[in-house]
């Protein structure tokens, strides 16, 4: 792992995991750095996430205007994202980040 | 360490068992005259209530005296969890006095209500208008083989008079509205959200609110299931707004009909309802009220009442949690911390713009909030892009079929397909390039795209599409067309798929 990447693991729960080829947990390196030199953020992570990890291409079902859509909860290291500055949270080594879709069924 | 905690706890359950004998004793010689020139007031009278309407209100004075006492086959039948140091006669007794309202007699309100009737809740409402159909019977578990067809309400309540008859059940045999819903539950102290739809938990979680309700609220779908209590204490704890301020777009919704759900995972979720619901009731039990042991002074007692206040003190600071299952997943129960109230909730905060009036007088559209019935989820089709099921028949006998395109998911095409019918998913349909899209790609990426194989190359034989119910298959023609790959070949939709498939022309085909 190279200083420019930082490991982090993404794990998806509440049927999100049928858009990234049923896979529940994925350890990524994510580059460490956005376009704009900035750390990476919960909303870099989206868009990466987006762009190199999912396999359905609806990719509305996961991300709309820049950040993630409605009905998905995020969590930081178990902690509701709200509690730690959203899609502005800077990822930290061995963070854990969990998406999961908010379900209806009963 | 072990051995003094056991001797310890030892002491504590034989001064329990002595408290109770105290209480039973007292009971017995006091309290069986009133049982019995009072009968209706000891346990409610089990069948009433069961048409929609509830009769006489009672009066405070007889629900106070319906919830004093316990009969003696109560104390049988409650014995082992009045044993528990959570529940003592206070907390019983306290059961007895709750009124919980359950919106939904299906995988979440079967299970929830089995407990909670088990417990011994003074009063057990059920709200549903749905009748009992044979895909229920996997996951609703007080639902049989002989009530298929029969409202889920009268099934339910039979079901739960056969665990036990002493609670009174209330059957709301309609769908719950923003115009009905403060009444229905008005006359409750909990609510259990056990329903379905994005629409219904706004709605019942408002009404929660705008009534001062505690709120459990749960959900599942095919191996996952979330849980979370609202509006708790009611003004303090986060309502359902404050946790999903924005609907999720429609197409994002599946109902368990569409995704499918694994029974014991939906099971699981009940379950915990009901001891959420529990945890609620005996919150409010008075324990200050338990007759304290011999061996503890009275000049002790005061040190453990000092303790309350700082309880209540740190409420401020009262953090919330939802609980998330993930039935196939390394670690399927997580406990995660939510943000909270929200100081800017159209529902709970000080900024609500949400009234009883408001929905009372039906002027807020929670299928509208929610994006409509989904209605813009699938394409209208033209006539000339649609077949019906005995039409395709036809077609397939005299060999003029074309190519059937079957655009279920691989597991549901491995159940029961049609013959000769080839399977592309609809999730790989929604790959295909879209004309659109083409032009306005760059030089690179508009090299042409290759054509999948399992398109015909000529620009003559007809292409159908078919799924379970006729929705997605729409999508597949639209979508199709819109790829610009298919060149004059007739694309069409079979109406209905395959659930008309096996009703109208081929009856043994399976339905799910």
């Amino acid at each position: 792992m190279s200083a420019d990447t930082i490991p982090i693991t993404v794990e998806l729960a509440g049927g999100l995991e049928l858009l990234f080829d049923n896979e529940k947990k994925l350890n990524i390196n994510l580059p460490a750095k956005m376009n704009d030199g900035d750390a990476a953020n919960i909303n870099y992570l989206v868009n990466y996430l987006c762009v190199h990890e999912m396999k359905d291409t609806r990719r509305e079902m996961f991300e709309i205007n820049g950040t993630v859509r409605a009905g998905i909860l995020v969590l930081i290291n178990d902690a509701d994202w709200e509690l730690e500055g959203e899609g502005e949270y800077v990822l930290q080594p061995k963070d854990t980040i969990l998406f999961v879709s908010t379900l209806h069924g009963g | 360490m072990e051995k003094f905690s056991l001797g310890s706890e030892n002491l504590d359950l034989r001064i329990r068992i002595a408290e109770l004998e105290r209480e039973l004793a007292d009971y017995r010689s006091g309290a069986v005259a009133n049982s019995n020139t009072n009968g209706h007031a000891t346990h409610a009278l089990d069948g009433e209530g069961e048409e929609d309407e509830e009769e006489e209100t009672p009066t405070p004075q007889d629900q106070d005296d319906r919830a004093v006492r316990l009969d003696l086959d109560e104390f049988r039948r409650y014995g082992r969890q009045m044993i528990m140091t959570e529940v003592g006669l206070d907390g019983q007794l306290q059961l007895k006095r709750s009124k919980v309202l359950l919106i939904g007699a299906g995988g979440l309100g079967c299970p929830a209500a089995a407990y909670l009737a088990g417990a011994g809740i003074g009063t057990i409402g059920i709200v549903d208008h749905d009748l009992v159909e044979p895909s229920n019977l996997h996951r609703q578990i007080m639902h049989t083989v002989e009530k298929v067809g029969q409202p889920k309400v009268k099934s339910i309540i039979s079901s739960l008079k056969r665990i036990n008859p002493n609670p009174k059940y209330v059957a709301h045999n309609y769908a719950l509205t923003p115009e009905n819903s403060i009444e229905t539950l008005g006359k409750y102290d909990l609510v259990l959200d056990c329903t379905d739809s994005p629409q219904t938990r706004y709605m019942i979680s408002d009404a929660c609110v705008l009534l001062g309700k505690p709120l459990v609220s749960a959900s599942a779908l095919r191996s996952d299931g979330q849980l979370v209590v609202l509006n708790n204490p009611p003004g303090e704890g986060p309502c359902y707004r404050c946790v999903f301020p924005k609907p999720p777009p429609p197409e994002s919704v599946l109902s368990c009909g569409e995704g499918g759900v694994l029974g014991p995972v939906v099971g699981a979720m009940g379950v915990l309802m009901s001891t959420e619901a529990l945890k609620v009731l005996l919150s409010k039990a008075d324990k200050k009220k338990r007759r304290k042991p011999a061996h503890l002074s009275p000049d002790i007692r005061p040190a453990d009442a000092k303790d309350t206040p700082k309880k209540e003190g740190s409420l401020e600071q009262k953090r919330f949690y939802m609980t998330i299952y993930s039935a196939f997943s390394d670690t399927p129960f997580r406990t995660i911390r939510m943000f909270g109230k929200r100081k800017t909730c159209q529902a709970c905060s000080p900024a609500a713009t949400i009234t009883k009036e408001s929905m009372r007088n039906g002027s807020l559209d929670y299928v509208a909030f929610c994006g409509g019935k989904g209605s813009g989820k699938y394409p209208p089709l033209t006539k000339d892009e649609v077949i019906n099921v005995e039409e395709y028949s036809k077609l397939r006998e005299n060999k003029e079929g074309g190519i059937l395109i079957d655009v279920r998911d691989d597991v549901q095409f491995g159940m029961c397909a049609l013959e000769n019918s080839i399977n592309v998913p609809i999730t790989t349909i929604l790959t295909l390039p879209m004309i659109a899209e083409k032009d306005g790609m760059d030089g690179e990426d508009k090299k042409s795209i290759p054509i999948p194989a399992w398109l015909p190359r000529d620009t003559s034989t007809p292409i159908y599409f078919i799924c379970r119910l006729g929705n997605d298959s729409r999508i597949a023609v639209q979508r199709l067309k819109r790829s610009g790959l298919v060149r004059g070949n007739v694309i069409k939709d079979v109406k209905g798929g395959l659930w008309e498939w096996s009703r109208k022309v081929d009856k043994t085909f399976p339905l799910y």
